[in-house]
């Protein structure tokens, strides 16, 4: 099973809900790994909602684990792109086209769900129009507090910095804007005193 | 400042006004101006807010909301404009026909429960009829900021477009005007197609209209909230009730063409309100008894509320029935 449930947090911490088939005149699906079965949900629901949408799936570690059962879906667009940050000027192109009324449906982790929902919002997208289902990986995308470099798919806390090589608490305190999580140093008071990595969430 | 808090007055206070300036529009709607009998200027106010003008009708106190359309920027004086229902209660009707230049009224503070979300990168104004009063002071201000707007102004005749011509003179290629007697539709799914993300619907016009706008949006994908309406209730005649205020210990009578919160004023009971038209919630109040029936018209209370019989908007809903207690 694709599902995780995240434990109550403080109000910063964004949290998710199941993608329902929404009345709109576009609608644009992006999902990364195991948040295609999200989308293949959706498409149990209301298979024309799927087939008018333009899906931009990014596998990830799932090879061609869902590619094929996406297609079979017949959405009207389809596209798959080796990584988030490849798929952006796709993301782009086709928000700087949207009117109002376009659905945005995100699934997956939410690395992808935060940044896709940001460059949304940037473009005026109404953050109603927009709805989220995690799915899979609960890796985080952090940012270092002290260096401002992000580093992608942290698992463990303390983290090591992957630009400034501080180690790094992961914080549930969240931006929207840079759609990540805050990294603190963890030794800051005691230089070198640093707890041993635990896995999230254990 | 005392150390008690102060019960604010209900209404939130008044401004005395000298009718400065009564200029008819056309059969139906005239446009008054008011200015301070001090000349002193006018608190400014946020575009889309209204004004409760008081009116002493032969010794029957009338309070009726009006949109302010004056522009927001000019405090010299505060402009309305009036459409005569001659069907209605005659509130409207005695602005027309017993106020003149120099006569003396208060209105309310301005109290804004239609205003321009800015966080929109364009607004759409959908207007009917007279409802297209609160935008003139919304293009006013839209104007001045550089905003991004088009008003698409739905009338039933060239003689009865209250300021088309003056808008459509200023704003060629913004205002689209469309008049019934000639045909001419409000072509609404054309107009919510195709337009930039971000933009917001503001409509103002009759209820028929408003619920035509938001229906047709949601269908259309649109959020809930990039959509805005106001529509102003005018509290409906019906028949005469009876009603018992708890607090205050006393027993009023409710004409038919008067509302239960007039009656209560009447009373002398000074009761909470700001908009009088079903719209802000301000008068909410608790009914501690009711033998019959509460005939809600509000659009304030939510569905389950109406049921419960536990709520009602004195401003324009009614009761029929045996006994009515309200703790008021």
């Amino acid at each position: 099973m694709s599902r995780f449930q995240f434990p109550e947090s403080i109000a910063s911490r964004p949290v998710y809900g199941t993608l329902e088939p929404r009345p709109g005149k576009a609608h644009l699906m992006i999902a990364d790994a195991e948040g295609a079965e999200a989308l293949l949900d959706l498409a149990v629901r209301d298979p024309a909602l799927v087939r008018a949408a333009h899906i931009i799936y990014i596998p990830k570690g799932t090879g061609e684990s869902y590619v094929p059962r996406l297609e079979m879906c017949g959405p009207a667009q389809f596209h798959v792109a080796p990584s988030y940050e490849a798929s952006v000027p796709r993301l782009r192109r086709v928000l700087t086209d949207a009117h109002m009324g376009l659905q945005l449906y995100l699934a997956g982790t939410e690395g992808l769900m935060g940044q896709a929902m940001s460059e949304a919002i940037e473009h005026g997208l109404p953050q109603r129009s927009i709805q989220r289902e995690h799915r899979g990986s609960v890796a985080r995308r952090m940012q270092c507090v002290h260096c401002k470099g992000i580093t992608e798919d942290v698992t463990t806390d303390p983290f090591v910095c992957a630009h400034c090589g501080l180690h790094l608490f992961v914080r549930d305190h969240y931006s929207r804007r840079l759609a990540a999580f805050q990294g603190v140093r963890v030794d800051a008071e005691d230089p070198g005193n640093v707890p041993d990595p635990v896995e999230l969430y254990q | 400042m005392s150390a008690a808090p102060q019960k604010a007055k209900a209404g939130g206070g008044t401004i005395d006004v000298v009718v400065r300036a009564i200029v008819p529009l056309n059969d139906l709607v005239t446009r008054f101006e008011f200015e301070r009998p001090d000349g002193a200027p006018f608190p400014p106010f946020s575009p889309g807010a209204h004004t409760i003008v008081e009116m002493n009708d032969d010794g029957r106190p009338r309070k009726n909301p009006y949109s302010l359309m004056s522009d927001p920027s000019d405090t010299s004086h505060y402009a309305i404009s009036v459409r005569r229902d001659d069907e209605g209660r005659g509130g409207s009707r005695f602005l027309h026909t017993a106020v003149s230049v120099g006569d003396r009224l208060s209105v309310s503070y301005p109290v804004n429960l239609f205003p321009l979300d800015l966080r929109a990168r364009k607004h759409v104004f959908l207007a009917g009829g007279i409802g297209i009063t609160p935008f003139l002071s919304m293009i006013a201000q839209l104007e001045r900021q550089g905003g991004r707007w088009e008003l698409h102004y739905a009338c039933r005749s060239e003689s009865l477009a209250s300021y088309a011509d003056d808008l459509t003179g200023r704003h060629a290629n913004k205002v689209h005007v469309y008049y019934s007697d000639r045909k001419e539709a409000l072509p609404l799914e054309d107009l919510l197609d195709g337009q930039p993300l971000g933009t917001h619907v503001y409509v103002c016009g009759p209820k028929g209209m408003i619920d035509w706008v938001k229906t047709t949006a949601a269908d259309h994908g649109w959020p809930g909230d990039a959509v805005h309406a106001e529509e102003f209730l005018a509290p409906q005649p019906g028949d005469p009730f009876d009603v018992h205020l708890a607090r205050s210990g006393i027993d009023v009578h409710v004409e038919p063409h008067e509302s239960l919160l007039e009656a209560i004023e009447r009373a002398g009971v000074d009761a909470p309100f700001l908009c009088r038209g079903g719209a802000c919630g301000q008068c909410e109040t608790d009914v501690i008894e009711a033998d019959g029936e509460l005939i809600h018209a509000d659009h304030w209370l939510e569905d389950d509320q109406k049921a419960s019989g536990k709520k009602i908007m004195p401003c324009v809903s009614r009761f029929a029935g045996k006994k009515l207690v309200l703790d008021r």
